[in-house]
């Protein structure tokens, strides 16, 4: 843990220290750079959004946090320690779960399944055990059901419990992959486009469940936006990539009134 | 009308975990095994468990093995038919070396074996998919292939180059060789495969099946969750080739009597996966509904001459069965691309609701 002094947000919420920190990242796809020398930081407990036009290198930033891209420079302090190069599954470990943009949840299963696979890595009966489906290994799995159950509750999909993923309509499958993400009890949560194709009402949902899952889990956001009324509402700090840079970090109100904001989202006259 | 769950209400978790929820579906279950275990043994003439029964049980075992691998996890595999003769293989090897072991305790051990093997053939998964592992699988096939025959230690140095099946007994009774009664080869298969029916199932409804399902839809999100695809997928190969070894070494062990390399070859695989394909991906009940289907129906076929009197002669009959079941397997798939299992989970879902059309 950082020692480092947090802050007091808009709302009066207390945002603690230092839980991720990146400096100087730099990740180049052969001759592409898609990320140059980009330093950010999250913080305990707040929502923070990557904003930026397309090919701004958001999503790669999302990526290289949950170790699917390994940059070729800069180093990444996760918890205060620095962390070294990993796979995904090492990340899942650490307490980093995260949505996709294009939806990725496991098509052929059923939504109870598909958030049950969520808390594989809570889950440890062996082999010979699960062979069985007896004892500790059905205790375990009625004990995950439980927990599965609860979210299932807090996020309202109690109804399509049963129904199997591939036939839901988008903006139900955008929640169960929240609820897949939620399940796996993640102290940091990464969101990619949560309201791409939604319709108001939906984003509205997913607002509120965003908000929900911060306020009573105390769990982490990053998340990635295109609407930007959601992402000046929801998040208590922005920082705008465009072509890779950085061009501005900080509250929404800051970030707003930024002149290379403006010209890199309007372009410049 | 019978079929319905009005009334049989979940209040645990644990109720509603079960892999039969319905209590119907556990009736029928008992209801099979009690034919299966008491009528057939019973009832059956030998020409029936001998052709019939043992060869169905047998390949639906084999057909859950490449139903694992390739209906659970997407690794489509060509190889089953080796690592059947793998089974088949390491079981002789077994009790000649060892004479006083339990023959049905060297069928399961073979499986480890197998097991093994599949594992090795088993790597390339982690780099290639789809058609392209499909390749390797099949030069594991042709690589086991040459094994087979190239190493004569494997055959102990026959002339013949052919696996012979010794009679054993356990408990005093014969299991196995010439001297083995149908009735006593089908009780033992019966009991193997329903023990590791249950095992599998009990597999997929756990962690472990649920992250070879993940790594089949979606194996990028899969891995983010925390599956290690080295962990799920040489485990699948591992169980699928432990499966496949065990339905080889029952073959010629309690169903053959005696086997060459040829009854592990191409054909083999192709027949256990068209098993697989037609019963239905990633299901259980579809394995042993692709099995009896492939199996059973051209025996019925060339039985209906006879019973009808006609006379016809037999390669006729056999010309006409090939045609029959190779129209059926085409109208089935056209119908049903999922498969018998999915006719099936449809009907059971039309009953349920019946006489209302949802």
């Amino acid at each position: 843990m950082s020692f480092d002094v947090g802050y007091t947000t808009a709302d009066g919420r207390t945002i603690g220290g230092v839980l991720m920190e990146m400096k100087n990242i730099t990740l180049r796809f052969g001759g592409v750079t898609a990320i140059k020398n980009i330093s950010l930081d999250i913080r305990e407990g707040e929502i923070r959004a990557i904003i930026g036009p397309n090919g701004a290198g958001k999503t790669s930033m999302l990526n290289v946090i949950n170790g699917f891209y390994h940059p070729q420079e800069g180093e990444i302090i996760f918890r205060g320690e620095h962390r070294k190069r990993m796979r995904p599954y090492q990340a899942a470990k650490q307490g980093i779960s995260r949505t996709f943009q294009n939806v990725a949840l496991f098509s052929g299963m059923t939504t109870l399944d598909n958030i049950m696979a969520g808390r594989q890595l809570k889950m440890h009966k062996n082999f010979l055990w699960q062979m069985l489906r007896y004892g500790p290994a059905l205790n375990e799995e009625i004990e995950h059901r439980r927990k599965v159950e609860e979210i299932i509750d807090f996020l309202e999909i109690q109804a399509i419990r049963k129904t199997p993923v591939g036939s839901l309509p988008y903006g139900l499958q955008k929640r169960v992959e929240l609820a897949r993400a939620l399940a796996a009890e993640p102290s940091l949560l990464l969101l990619d486009e949560p309201m791409a194709g939604m319709n108001v009402e939906e984003k509205e949902d997913m607002s509120r469940f965003i908000l929900d899952v911060n306020d009573e889990f105390g769990t982490t956001i990053a998340l990635i936006e295109h609407d930007m009324g959601v992402v000046m509402d929801l998040a208590d700090r922005v920082v705008v990539l465009d072509y890779g840079k950085k061009i501005a970090d900080g509250t929404p109100n800051e970030v707003q009134k930024n002149q290379d904001v403006i010209d890199a989202y309007l372009g410049v006259a | 009308m019978f079929y319905r769950e009005a009334g049989q209400y979940k209040t645990s978790y644990k109720a509603d975990s079960a892999i039969f929820p319905i209590l119907q579906d556990r009736i029928a279950i008992w209801f099979y095994l009690a034919v299966a275990f008491i009528a057939v043994p019973l009832f059956g003439s030998e020409f029936f468990i001998n052709s019939m029964m043992i060869p169905f049980l047998i390949f639906s075992l084999a057909a859950i093995g490449l139903n694992i691998l390739t209906g659970y996890t997407g690794q489509i595999s060509l190889g089953s038919g080796a690592f059947m003769g793998v089974g088949a293989y390491s079981t002789y090897k077994l009790v000649t070396i060892f004479p006083d072991m339990n023959v049905i305790l060297a069928i399961l051990l073979s499986g480890f074996f197998a097991a093994f093997i599949g594992m090795i053939f088993g790597l390339p998964s982690l780099r290639i998919k789809g058609f392209y592992l499909v390749v390797t699988t099949l030069a594991a096939q042709f690589f086991l292939e040459w094994a087979f025959i190239r190493i004569p230690w494997l055959y102990n140095y026959n002339d013949s180059g052919a696996i012979e099946v010794p009679n054993r007994r356990v408990f005093d009774i014969v299991v196995s060789g010439s001297e083995a009664s149908a009735t006593t080869r089908y009780l033992v298969v019966l009991s193997i495969v329903v023990g590791l029916t249950w095992v599998a199932s009990n597999l997929i409804h756990g962690r472990i099946g649920r992250s070879w399902m993940m790594i089949r839809d979606m194996d990028i999100a899969a891995e983010l969750i925390g599956v290690r695809p080295l962990v799920a997928k040489l485990s699948v190969f591992a169980v699928s080739s432990f499966y496949c070894g065990v339905a080889g070494a029952m073959m010629v062990f309690l169903w053959l009597g005696a086997a060459e390399v040829e009854s592990f070859d191409v054909n083999q695989s192709f027949l256990i996966l068209f098993m697989v394909i037609l019963g239905g991906l990633g299901s259980l009940i579809g394995s042993f509904m692709g099995a009896g289907f492939i199996w059973m129906l051209p025996i019925v076929i060339r039985a209906i001459p006879k019973i009808l009197g006609l006379d016809i002669n037999a390669s006729t009959v056999e010309h006409i069965n090939f045609m029959i079941v190779g129209a059926l397997i085409l109208v089935f798939l056209i119908v049903e691309p999922h498969g018998l299992a999915r006719i099936w989970a449809i009907a059971k879902q039309k009953l349920r609701v019946w006489p209302f059309p949802y």
